[in-house]
């Protein structure tokens, strides 16, 4: 008696039609959904302006270039408020963070029905909102000036750092936690020489990371008229002093490379 | 003569030794240094009290605003940014990510020669450099206000993004496969599509959905600079006064927000 050999495809396919099939339907609808933004994004948009761009680049350029160097004198200023709006305002967020991070985290927290929802609520809702916004909402609130900096800072900065610090909070040693208990520590003792140890690293690196973030933030609070930068940059630009824009841009530049580096030295050594 | 052994005294206190900056004196220095830079900040910080006072009450009629918005009033205008918002979205994030795979491929030190890698790593750099609003200003004085220069710029900052994740992602592939296919004969391109393809195709899943996820939120903020959106409809409501028409715009932002976030992150389950 002969064995029949199963017979095999002649040729080897990866998927089977039907995944191949329901990948090509999916790429359609990917396809079609593109093609229709676009229609109902351009709608108004006027394609003369659009086809006119390499001459107003070409144009800006021109003006940009060279850069007004002698500005410079008239950006110290609101280079140090600029850094003093991202420090205080991380400062700021650091303070409000902290509570909310214990809160949210689900070692920590005294209730996590009712208290951890609420502490993941107030991190979303900061986290949703771009500093920017925040700033908007300020300066109509109490008035342009540095203070609706800071605040604006510090309220985008709560979430960000309290997210990632509850993230650390429920990722610490649990044995840790457990042999200071059974000193017969209260429940702040045990954070305070179980938890915080565990988390100082981490937490000195997400403020330094946090701090460079909101540097380069504060250098345009100023366009909605929250100090810094933002304030010169948007005097230039309504008077479309172009070299002196380019010059601001420059200093910005500077300013976010310098905290960059500073921000990578510092996580360097505490991590 | 046997001496008595002493019993070797302990403290009765015990100090916890610090974690970080273990040295005494650049403890004592950095401590004292970000006293002053404290005081020095602070009386930068000039504060209107009187001003501050009056904008309680406005705070609180925001307040007031948030927990009551007003949908209906104003939805035609808010109905608009926001479609012109998603479109944006949809529109960049899809343009940025066809002309990100080639540029991090390139970017990728085991694919690309150095001039192709050193041209890429320049292209990323400069994208990463300046923030979405900065180039929207400069989009919007070369392109006109609306959506397209909106969208320009949410395509360009998402090249900085994605292109460095995945050059990253592809750097960190397991070789033995590159190795395994190329021993087959394969040319670059084959190299590209049979083994690296597959081993970066769920993170690039992800970190698109992760893009999606920031280029609306960006989009709500470039809108301010006159790059469309509903950013515009937010920062024109709050020129009103009208904080009820605006609390509406932030509510539905932190929706759509926590909607794809959590879409996304199912997704990418999914995917991974």
């Amino acid at each position: 008696m002969s064995i029949q050999a199963p017979r095999a495809p002649s040729s080897w396919q990866f998927r089977t039609p039907k995944q191949t099939l329901l990948r090509w339907l999916g790429w359609f609808w990917l396809v079609a959904l593109t093609v229709f933004c676009w229609q109902v994004m351009n709608e108004n948009t006027i394609w003369a302006f659009v086809s006119d761009a390499p001459d107003q680049a070409a144009d800006i350029g021109d003006r940009m270039f060279p850069p007004a160097w002698g500005y410079i004198n008239n950006l110290w200023e609101p280079l140090w408020d600029t850094i003093n709006i991202a420090t205080l305002g991380t400062l700021l967020g650091i303070l409000i963070a902290v509570p909310v991070a214990f809160l949210a985290a689900t070692n920590t927290t005294p209730s996590t029905r009712f208290v951890r929802p609420l502490a993941l609520l107030i991190i979303v809702a900061s986290r949703s909102i771009n500093s920017l916004i925040w700033a908007l909402l300020l300066v109509a609130i109490i008035g342009p000036g540095l203070l609706a900096g800071i605040v604006a800072i510090g309220l985008r900065s709560i979430g960000f750092i309290a997210k990632l610090l509850y993230e650390a909070i429920e990722e610490i040693d649990d044995k840790q936690v457990e042999a200071v208990r059974a000193t017969g520590a209260s429940g702040a003792q045990v954070i305070d020489y179980a938890v915080v140890p565990q988390i100082l690293p981490a937490f000195w690196g997400i403020s330094v990371f946090r701090w460079d973030i909101n540097i380069r933030e504060s250098t345009i609070l100023g366009l909605v008229g929250a100090g810094g930068l933002g304030i010169q940059l948007n005097a230039s630009l309504s008077t479309l002093a172009w070299n002196q824009v380019a010059m601001i841009f420059i200093v910005i530049l500077g300013t976010v490379v310098i905290s960059e580096w500073v921000s990578a030295k510092v996580r360097e050594a505490v991590l | 003569m046997a001496e008595e052994p002493v019993a070797q005294s302990y403290p009765t206190r015990w100090k916890r030794p610090p974690v970080l900056l273990t040295h005494p004196l650049w403890r004592k220095i950095i401590l004292f240094g970000g006293l002053v830079y404290l005081v020095l900040a602070l009386q930068t910080v000039e504060v209107d009290w009187q001003r501050v006072y009056l904008g309680l009450e406005r705070g609180w009629r925001f307040v007031q605003g948030f927990l009551v918005p007003d949908f209906t009033s104003r939805w035609n205008d808010i109905y608009a940014g926001l479609m012109e918002s998603l479109t944006m979205t949809v529109t960049s994030t899809v343009a940025g990510i066809l002309i990100s795979v080639p540029i991090g491929i390139g970017a990728a030190r085991n694919l690309a020669p150095a001039p192709v890698y050193l041209a890429c790593r320049g292209i990323i750099t400069v994208s990463r450099s300046f923030q979405e609003v900065i180039i929207a200003i400069l989009l919007v004085a070369m392109f006109g206000f609306g959506p397209f220069a909106g969208f320009l710029t949410l395509a360009f900052a998402t090249i900085g993004f994605l292109s460095k994740l995945l050059a990253e992602e592809i750097e960190d592939c397991d070789r033995s496969q590159i190795e395994a296919i190329r021993a087959t004969g394969a040319s670059w391109w084959q190299v590209v599509n049979y083994a690296v393809q597959p081993q970066v195709m769920p993170r690039l899943v992800g970190l698109s959905l992760y893009r999606l996820d920031i280029n609306f939120r960006e989009s709500a903020v470039i809108g301010i600079v006159g790059a469309g959106g509903i950013g515009a409809t937010l920062n024109t409501a709050i020129d009103r006064y009208e904080y009820d028409s605006a609390g509406a715009v932030l509510i539905i932002i932190i929706a759509i927000v926590l909607v794809v976030e959590y879409s996304s992150s199912y997704i990418r389950r999914w995917v991974q």
